[in-house]
């Protein structure tokens, strides 16, 4: 803390900073109603607050009765996936400038999983996709951890971009196949998939091939890059899937 | 919600009693065709992955196909006002022209077929609705190219 004086002005100057903003949030309560409803909410906030920063305002100020998951709030945990004006992205790491705050925004639960209440949505769909793709290293001859397991830096780097996942869902309820027909792998465990099979060190990955070439494997993938588009750590999830198909037709041919 | 339910709060106006309630809550509104631990079954082969390469081949080809084939019927040598009995039974007359359109009508036919068979894949979300429409997708391409193919080869010039 700084002296009173520098206090007082830094405190004028953020208060000069605040804006007011709407969050139209879509709220949905199996205990009250069976329809969901949007609500908006009038706050004053910093624009350059985060959208997870004005969520806490509602709930710890306004209305205590608004649910959502967050647990890390600096992007790395993957709780608060959440659909801002339309887009799929974390609440904590949206800044509120960046979303044209003159005009009311949106808040929605992720698409393509039951909501349970307001914005949580049952996300166990989601992670028994992630679990049917092993998403475990697995190898044949030496089991025993007896020693490290070498690679060298350009091994490493060829799955690199996967091992950034944090498993929030942008991605696959982003994905209009997922959102109509939820037997598709979806775009993270395909990922999560493409972080093993790409891994030398990994001795499955024909079997999480197979595992993938199946009816509702990497063959129903569109190739619409909405998953690309929302992922929050900048992945580019349809490139991973597109290797994913590559590896499958040249094991073949 | 609240500005609607704060004050009513699941009262409806007509019932004057709570329709939900901690103890009886709504139903939530289930995804489309959900991922369980025993759905998908696995499936053992290779067909969508011929499925998905034959798309991008047959459209290849396709593009050829049916480029030539919309030059010669529509815009050269007079366009569309020479086509008439004649000049199909003259072009059968080729095998050349038998074959280019036989390969035509099958990957057309295949190519758009697995095509919608995706769509419904995609789209139709129960069971008994997706059994229909394939079946009803598969008897129109079947009968079509069969009807077309035969045409094809037992095409006969002398009518009459």
């Amino acid at each position: 803390m700084a002296t009173p004086v520098l206090d007082k002005v830094e405190a004028e100057a953020k208060a000069a900073a605040y804006i007011t903003v709407t969050f139209r949030v879509r709220r949905f309560n199996p205990e009250v109603s069976a329809e969901s409803t949007w609500e908006d909410f009038q706050l004053e906030i910093d624009p350059k607050e985060r959208v997870l920063d004005g969520l806490h305002k509602i709930k710890w100020d306004l209305d205590g009765t608004l649910t959502f998951r967050r647990s890390c709030a600096h992007g790395i945990c993957g709780s608060d996936a959440m659909r801002i004006n339309g887009k799929n992205r974390l609440a904590c790491k949206t800044l509120i400038k960046d979303i044209n705050p003159e005009k009311p925004i949106t808040i929605e639960p992720i698409k393509g999983l039951t909501v349970l209440k307001d914005l949580v949505v049952d996300m166990e769909p989601f992670f028994q996709a992630y679990r049917d793709v092993m998403p475990f290293l697995i190898t044949k001859d030496t089991n025993e951890p007896t020693r490290e397991r070498l690679q060298s830096a350009e091994d490493r780097e060829r799955f690199d971009d996967t091992t950034k996942c944090i498993l929030c869902a942008a991605c696959t309820s982003s994905c209009p196949v997922f959102w109509n027909d939820g037997q598709y792998f979806g775009p993270a465990a395909i990922v999560n998939a493409h972080r093993f099979i790409f891994d030398s060190r990994d001795q499955a990955g024909e079997q999480r091939l197979e595992i993938l070439n199946d009816k509702d494997g990497v063959w129903r993938c569109r190739t619409t890059f909405n998953c690309t588009d929302a992922c929050p750590r900048g992945i580019e999830v349809t490139k991973a899937i597109q290797e994913v198909k590559r590896a499958l037709i040249t094991r073949r041919f | 919600m609240s500005t609607t339910e704060t004050t009513a709060s699941g009262i409806g106006p007509v019932e004057g009693a709570a329709l939900y309630d901690v103890d009886n809550p709504a139903p939530v509104i289930e995804a489309p065709r959900q991922r369980t631990k025993k759905t998908p079954k696995p499936t053992r082969g290779n067909f969508e992955m011929y499925g998905w390469l034959f798309m991008r081949l047959s459209g290849i080809v396709l593009v050829v196909l049916v480029i030539g084939h919309l030059l010669i019927q529509l815009v050269l040598d007079g366009g569309v006002s020479k086509i008439g009995f004649a000049f199909v039974a003259g072009r059968w007359a080729s095998p050349w022209w038998q074959v280019w359109d036989l390969a035509m009508l099958w990957l057309a036919m295949l190519h758009g077929a697995n095509g919608l068979r995706t769509v419904i894949n995609d789209y139709a979300e129960r069971a008994n609705t997706r059994l229909w429409l394939k079946g009803l997708l598969y008897t129109a391409t079947v009968f079509t190219i069969l009807l077309g193919t035969l045409v094809i080869f037992t095409f006969d010039p002398n009518i009459r």
